[in-house]
């Protein structure tokens, strides 16, 4: 390893504001959300693509940001957990969350928003097994996920 | 996680001009769900990443002619979720998705699937049994070569150092013929399987016209079971003659003992989800 790492610039749109932060290119997307933004909502857990709790979109997509290089992010259009609520208006499916007991501990509650969203706009209002299906990727060691499922049912109907 | 040159050319020509000069200390990088999780756990230390993310196309999905053409840069939920795919080779819009999760799927390539050659991936048995090609491309210019010629052991291929994959050829799935794809998953359906099986087959008059069978994850690479295939092919369909058939994989695969089975126990599944595939598409029930 060399003494002083290989930096780029990396320009990012997260939640519509614009972000610039010079990272060397080892740099993961979820460390440069976190420590170089001080964007904290989206966490790391697994750090391997599995656990789904670094769930943000890259322009557009769902993507896992602990398996994604910052450099490979620049010039995109990011959105995280901090971008769901108008202001103080929570989303429905945030609202969702909270009436249905959709979190206890909440270390995997940003990841699960985010796909949870990612899915209603793809899928307006899936049958249970397709949220079974999409969510499989976010895992969750508190609720047992069926409060989760609920709480998807329930921002579907909300819409 | 070690620092290294990245680069994000904006045509295939140029990636593959990159290589050449740089070779063995680089890699490339398409949509970076396998190669990042190797970087970050240190099993690779590239000193050049050459990412595709900016070359523009190169990942259209299109049927002419009896073959299926895929842009390598297709997403492998582009693959899953595909009209076209599903119309002329549904065995492999099933096969892609079952791998992972949306979220790996909406990043994960096509090209990249094929190049990182996991034999537990869900892709390459049906690809094999649907005799599909791979197209590669250098600063020398381009080849195409049968997948079965491409694995050679656990992630690794006969593609040369500067070569890069640029589209998969997959012959139509003949319409006449059953098909399945069975993944074997004791532990969490997002999980790599302890054994798959991709299987078709039809029956002309009670007699096998026509069976093939492919295996993942029961070795150092996907194989294609001619062995059971032979054995099948013209003889009166029987759930004997199946379950006689199907003992034969036991001698073909070479699994290890990882947390989704011992050795010992996925030898015995690779028999039995053999049989179990068999059954499904020449409808015979035990």
């Amino acid at each position: 390893m060399t003494s002083t790492p290989i930096k780029h610039t990396v320009n990012l749109t997260v939640n519509g504001k614009s972000y610039s932060a010079e990272v060397p290119t080892y740099r993961t997307l979820v460390d440069m959300l976190r420590y170089d933004l001080g964007l904290t909502g989206t966490k790391e857990t697994c750090s391997v693509g599995v656990c789904g709790a670094c769930t943000i979109m890259l322009d557009g997509k769902m993507s896992s940001s602990c398996i994604t290089l910052a450099v490979r992010a620049d010039g995109a259009d990011i959105q995280t957990i901090e971008g769901v609520a108008d202001g103080d208006k929570l989303h429905p499916v945030q609202e969702a969350f909270i009436a249905n007991g959709g979190f206890q501990c909440g270390a995997c509650t940003p990841g699960q928003i985010m796909a949870a969203k990612s899915l209603l706009e793809e899928i307006p209002h899936p049958t249970e097994a397709q949220i079974k299906e999409w969510m499989m990727g976010n895992l969750c060691r508190c609720t047992g996920y069926y409060q989760i499922i609920d709480s998807i049912k329930a921002a579907a109907e909300a819409k | 996680m070690q620092d290294f040159e990245f680069h994000a050319p904006t045509t295939l020509e140029e990636a593959a001009s990159l290589l050449n000069k740089h070779g063995d200390d680089a890699k490339i990088m398409a949509g970076g769900t396998s190669l990042t999780t190797l970087l970050r756990q240190s099993l690779i230390s590239p000193e050049h990443i050459i990412s595709l993310h900016r070359v523009a196309g190169n990942n259209a999905i299109a049927h002419a002619d009896g073959v299926l053409r895929v842009g390598a840069l297709a997403t492998q939920r582009d693959m899953e979720t595909s009209a076209v795919v599903k119309q002329h080779a549904p065995l492999l819009a099933e096969a892609y998705r079952r791998v992972a999760t949306v979220r790996i799927r909406n990043f994960a390539t096509v090209g990249g699937g094929i190049a990182h050659a996991d034999p537990a991936m869900d892709p390459p048995s049906a690809l094999l049994i649907l005799g599909a090609n791979v197209k590669v491309v250098s600063s020398g210019g381009e080849r195409t070569i049968p997948l079965s010629d491409v694995y050679t052991d656990y992630y690794e291929t006969t593609l040369e150092p500067d070569e890069i994959v640029a589209e998969l050829q997959v012959p139509t799935q003949p319409a006449d013929q059953k098909w399945v794809y069975i993944k074997y998953l004791p532990r969490t359906e997002d999980d790599y399987a302890t054994v798959s099986v991709a299987a078709m087959g039809k029956l002309d008059g009670g007699k096998i016209s026509d069976v093939r069978v492919g295996l993942g994850a029961v070795g150092p690479t996907a194989i294609r079971a001619t062995v059971v295939e032979d054995k099948l092919r013209g003889v009166e369909c029987s759930l004997d003659a199946l379950r006689a058939a199907s003992q034969e994989v036991a001698a073909i695969v070479d699994p290890t003992t990882d947390p989704r089975g011992s050795a010992e126990y996925k030898r015995d599944m690779s028999v039995v989800f053999t049989r179990r595939a068999l059954e499904q598409v020449l409808g015979v029930t035990g």
